[in-house]
């Protein structure tokens, strides 16, 4: 009697999908706000949509400038001013030093968790492949120019030129 | 759990695809990981890299993030992506055997 040896049965393989037909797919943030707990959101989603293979612009408006004016940049500040969720007593929150301790200990918090600081991080999202713009209505009014802002930064752009960019975006405003 | 057969050799995976059980891999394995998702030859970058993600799953019991991969492993991101198009954290992982990253950042 002969046995046949059965060929090792090639059950398809589960493959993850990685999404190749989603690469159309397009996310904007409009970051507008220049404290340290309003830039994180639009940098920490940024780099993970970029992770998904996604095309990601951010728009830096008014207070959002902060974020990429290199003289401010790496020091943006948490304030627990009109911030009911600090829980401090709320009468507390404008005495001196207190936003100082509030930043420093957000500082503290989001080193331990090994996130990078925000120059580090926007380099990190240009060499990820994201595209950086300045408002020029921020800029002017700001009375910057293109040498203030941090390197990475590819345009100061007006809004209708954002708008154009961000067809077919998901668009998140900060 | 799934059991799927990948290069004539049974493994186990998780619903999407990644391998579950560590010991199961192997460079061979590797390679044709590689294939399923369109990376048809690893060059001696992408097992520095392959290499460094198994090691330090070993030490840590998670799958480093791409920006542990880039600060710890020292290599750049820019690299990375270069070697993993578009979602190098979750292919390089997928090649290595291990579980995709689960970090934010």
């Amino acid at each position: 009697m002969t046995t046949t040896e059965k060929a090792p049965e090639q059950a398809t393989a589960v493959v993850p999908d990685f999404g190749e037909d989603e690469s159309e797919r397009k996310i904007a943030f409009v970051a507008s706000k220049g404290t340290l707990d309003m830039a994180y959101p639009a940098l920490v989603m940024a780099n993970a949509a970029l992770g998904e293979g996604i095309e990601t612009h951010i728009f830096f408006t008014f207070w959002g400038m902060d974020i990429i004016n290199k003289k401010t940049m790496g020091d943006l500040k948490f304030t627990p001013i009109a911030n009911p969720a600090t829980h401090m007593p709320a009468a507390l929150t404008p005495l001196p030093g207190v936003t100082a301790m509030a930043t420093h200990q957000m500082r503290k918090q989001l080193e331990e968790l090994d996130v990078p600081d925000v120059p580090e991080f926007l380099q990190l999202i240009a060499d990820a492949g994201g595209h950086l713009w300045a408002c020029k209505m921020s800029v002017d009014m700001m009375k910057l120019t293109d040498d203030d802002l941090f390197d990475e930064v590819e345009g100061i752009i007006s809004a209708t030129d954002f708008i154009e960019l961000i067809d077919g975006a998901q668009t998140m405003f900060i | 759990m799934p059991v799927t057969t990948i290069g004539g050799k049974e493994v186990h995976v998780d619903d999407e695809g990644f391998m579950t059980n560590y010991d199961e891999w192997d460079e061979e394995l590797a390679k044709q990981l590689a294939k399923n998702i369109g990376i048809d030859e690893l060059t001696e970058e992408h097992w520095r890299v392959i290499k460094f993600l198994r090691e330090d799953f070993k030490e840590t019991g998670e799958t480093p993030t791409l920006r542990r991969v880039s600060t710890v492993g020292g290599f750049p991101t820019k690299e990375l992506f270069k070697l993993f198009p578009k979602k190098p954290a979750k292919k390089m992982s997928y090649i290595a055997g291990l579980p995709k990253p689960h970090g934010c950042v």
